[in-house]
Formats: structure tokens, C-alpha cells, sequence
């Protein structure tokens, strides 16, 4: 055989985020699902309540909060999907490397590819719902940190319902009751800096958060992928 | 000592054994041939072996050592192809095959074009996998038999899609792989001509056995 290069762990991780996120460039009409929902929701609502700027401006941090984690729940159900379909899944569980770094990669790449674009967005949809420009960095910092404990919660659910052929309201059982505190946190920090008070509090429970899933959520991963798997 | 070694070893599901248990033992060299009607539980015990289920009874050993206390070392020293390929349609054959080999913590970049050659598919280096016939993406997943050194190959139908040609080439594959000190396990329904004696291992369906327990529960 002809010399191979070692990779460490972290170039692991790296090669594994690079594929998926080569492999959503290359599907865009997939990856822009989730994007279009959240664009087309954000977009109904002046139409649906009426043009008003105060009423708008009181609802848009729910409202925004609510449609991006709708949108990211949309696209965590296909995480673990198409490589379990295809084959890779099984290929990932018999690799030497440890199941949970790999599980950490795809929720990293997932919310790279879900959750970041959310976040890019936002500042889209803070103009269309009329929300004080003063409260926009807060929003873009409370989505950055809540949608990627959102793609990391999504990922427990995406792989406990994997082997199951219609997983889609299920998932939604079992990651909805983990969503809601990071809704709750995450509007409330960006209904904070609308009124014009400090929003450091909420948005460090979202840190605190994020703090907890990144190590915990990929053990569950990995123990809901081996479970799916094994049928 | 043999590389692989089954004792009274059957696939279980719903608690009832698949098939009669059988007793295995892979040695280097050797290339075993699982032999059974349809639905025995052939790719259920290659499954079983290469780890990804846990439902079985009787006991595997590698090397001499329990398997599921040697599960890393069994990682890197065995290869499954199984029915469905691993591959992705939207990457190309030869990022596929680095996916694979990052995988097992290898940058295989420099070793990947040879592989495909191996498999009779230069030229097709960065063509996308969707674009590729069901026989050519069949070679895209054998060619990981050289793209890593790795002792023992676990093929699941290995010639499914692959042409007259191509079978020849494989069985050819398998037993350079096994002169070299490898050992081999497969199903197929084809007719090999292999040269070297095949072990078979016929696998029978425990029906009687099964049947009592069901009785029983009731």
C-alpha cells in the first residue's frame, strides 16, 4: 500500500464537516428549505396582522424565535437520513473512531448548514417585522448560540427516529419538550434589548446551554444511531 | 490461533435464533463462503460480526479475545461492504473514497486515484457518484479493498451489478488477498471459480428448536 497520512481527531472532525457541507453546496434546492420557510413565515406575518410597526414590533422577537426554531426542527428530521439510507451510517458506526466525535461533526456541519444561515438572515427579517434596530445584535447572539443548541438537541431526535420510515411527528415529540427553554431564553433576551434593557443575562443561559449540550447531546447521538441501526 | 472463531454462534431476532448455530473458525488465508437459502440470516450474521447489531447468542472471538472487548482493534483490522454502498451521489468517486478512508483516520489522498485505477475506473476520479452506473458504483465501494491494508474483508454479495469481467477480476482480488495472509467472508449466490479451497459454511434454519420455544412462551 502506498503511505497513507495519520489524521488526529480534529482532522476527523474536519473531513466529516467538509463533506457535508460539500454535499449540501452541491443539493442547494434542500438546504434552502428550511431558509425559504423561515424567509416565507417572516414574510406573511405584517401581511396576516396588518402593517402596524408597534403591534409588529411587540411580536417580532417571538415570532422570529418561533419561525427559526420551526425551521430548524424542519431540517433536523433529515440529519442522519440519507446516510442511513445509503449506507454511510452503517460505515460511520464500524469506523474506529469514537461514535461521539462523529456525532459531535454532523450536528457541527448540520447547524453550519441550517442554523448559520438563520442567523445571516436575521437581520432580514428584524427590518420586515419592524423590530428596533437597537435589539439586532442581541438577536443575531441569540440565535448564533441557540441554534446551535438547537441542531444539537435536533440530532438526539434525528437519530432515535432514523430506522423508523415515518419519523416526522415523532421526532417533534421528543425534541420539542428540549426546544422550549431555549425558545423562552432566546426571545426573551431579544424582548429585553427591545425595551432597551441588558439582555447579558438570557443571553448567558443560552451560552450555559450550549455549554451543556456540545458534550452531552453527541453521547445521546450516538446511542440513539447504534439503536436505529440495530434492526 | 484463527483471526475470527464462532462458537454455537446464531443471529437472534424477536429472542428466537435465525438459523441452526454454527461453529466458524477464519484463519489467515482462508476464504469462508456463507452458504443458505434466501432470508436464513447470511447478512444478519455478517452484520453481527462487523458489529452493528448485538443481537445473537453463542460467542465471537478475534484474535482469541472476546469480541466486543477487541471492538477497536476489530475496527481497524476488518473491512464490511454490505448491501447498501456507503456512497454519496453528489460526491465524486474519489471524495467519497477519502470520506471513507478520514473515516478511519487515514488521508488517503495520495492512495485513492491508485485504488480506482485498481478497480478499473481511472478516468472516473471526479465524476459524480449519480452519474456513475450501478456496476461502476459497486467498484467505487470495492476499490476501499486497496485503498487501506486491512486483514479480514467482510463482503455482503459482493458481485452484485458487476459485469463477467468484473467477477473474474474480484474472485482474483479475494484470493491475492488471501495469499497475502487476509481472510475473507462472503455471501454470494453466484458460482465462484476460485482457486484456492473456499471454506463453506452452510448456514440451516433452526425451525424446530424455534418453534418449541414459540410453543413455550405461549
Amino acid at each position: 500500500m502506498t503511505a497513507e497520512r495519520e489524521l488526529s481527531a480534529f482532522g476527523v472532525i474536519a473531513a466529516l464537516i467538509r463533506r457535508d457541507v460539500q454535499i449540501a453546496l452541491r443539493r442547494r434546492a434542500e438546504m434552502a428549505n428550511p431558509l425559504l420557510f423561515f424567509l416565507m413565515v417572516c414574510t406573511l406575518f405584517p401581511l396576516g396582522i396588518g402593517p402596524e410597526p408597534t403591534r409588529l414590533a411587540a411580536l417580532a422577537p417571538g415570532v422570529i424565535w418561533v419561525v427559526a426554531l420551526l425551521a430548524c426542527l424542519l431540517a433536523s428530521d433529515g440529519l442522519f437520513r440519507s446516510d442511513y439510507d445509503d449506507g454511510s451510517l452503517e460505515q460511520m458506526l464500524l469506523s474506529p473512531a469514537s461514535l461521539y466525535l462523529l456525532a459531535l461533526a454532523k450536528s457541527i456541519a448540520h447547524w453550519l448548514i441550517t442554523g448559520l444561515p438563520l442567523v445571516v438572515m436575521s437581520p432580514l427579517m428584524a427590518v420586515l417585522l419592524q423590530l428596533p434596530s437597537a435589539a439586532m445584535p442581541t438577536l443575531a447572539l441569540s440565535l448564533l448560540l441557540g441554534t446551535a443548541v438547537l441542531s444539537l438537541i435536533g440530532a438526539i431526535g434525528a437519530a432515535l427516529t432514523v430506522g423508523l420510515r415515518r419519523g416526522g411527528l415523532l421526532i417533534a415529540l421528543i425534541v420539542l419538550p428540549l426546544y422550549i427553554p431555549v425558545l423562552i431564553f432566546g426571545a426573551s433576551a431579544v424582548q429585553a434589548a427591545a425595551d432597551g434593557f441588558s439582555s447579558a443575562g438570557q443571553l448567558a443561559v443560552l451560552g450555559a446551554l450550549l455549554a451543556l449540550a456540545m458534550p452531552l447531546a453527541p453521547l445521546a447521538v450516538a446511542g440513539g444511531l447504534r439503536v436505529s441501526v440495530d434492526n | 490461533m484463527p483471526l475470527l472463531e464462532l462458537r454455537q454462534f446464531a443471529c437472534e431476532r424477536d429472542d428466537l435464533p435465525l438459523f441452526a448455530p454454527v461453529d466458524l473458525r477464519v484463519n489467515t488465508g482462508s476464504i469462508a463462503l456463507l452458504e443458505g437459502p434466501n432470508g436464513v440470516g447470511k447478512t444478519s450474521l455478517l452484520r453481527t460480526i462487523a458489529g452493528l447489531t448485538s443481537r445473537y447468542r453463542g460467542e465471537m472471538f478475534w484474535r482469541g479475545r472476546p469480541l466486543q472487548r477487541a471492538r477497536v482493534e476489530f475496527a481497524n483490522e476488518s473491512l464490511y461492504l454490505g448491501h447498501h454502498a456507503g456512497l454519496k451521489a453528489a460526491l465524486s468517486a474519489r471524495e467519497n473514497l477519502l470520506w471513507w478512508a478520514s473515516l478511519r483516520g487515514v488521508d488517503a489522498r495520495a492512495s485513492a486515484d491508485g485504488a480506482l485505477q485498481k478497480v478499473g475506473l481511472a478516468g472516473y476520479e471526479i465524476s459524480p457518484c449519480y452519474q456513475l452506473s450501478a456496476g461502476q458504483q459497486r467498484r467505487v465501494a470495492l476499490a476501499r479493498l486497496f485503498l487501506l491494508d486491512v486483514p479480514l474483508w467482510i463482503l455482503d454479495e459482493p458481485f452484485t451489478a458487476i459485469d463477467k469481467h468484473g467477477v473474474a477480476e474480484l474472485e482474483s482480488w479475494l484470493v491475492a488477498h488471501a495469499d497475502r495472509g487476509g481472510a475473507v467472508l462472503l455471501t454470494t449466490h453466484q458460482a465462484l471459480s476460485i482457486t484456492r479451497p473456499l471454506l463453506n459454511v452452510a448456514l440451516n434454519t433452526a425451525v424446530e428448536e424455534s418453534m418449541d420455544e414459540f410453543v413455550d412462551d405461549r
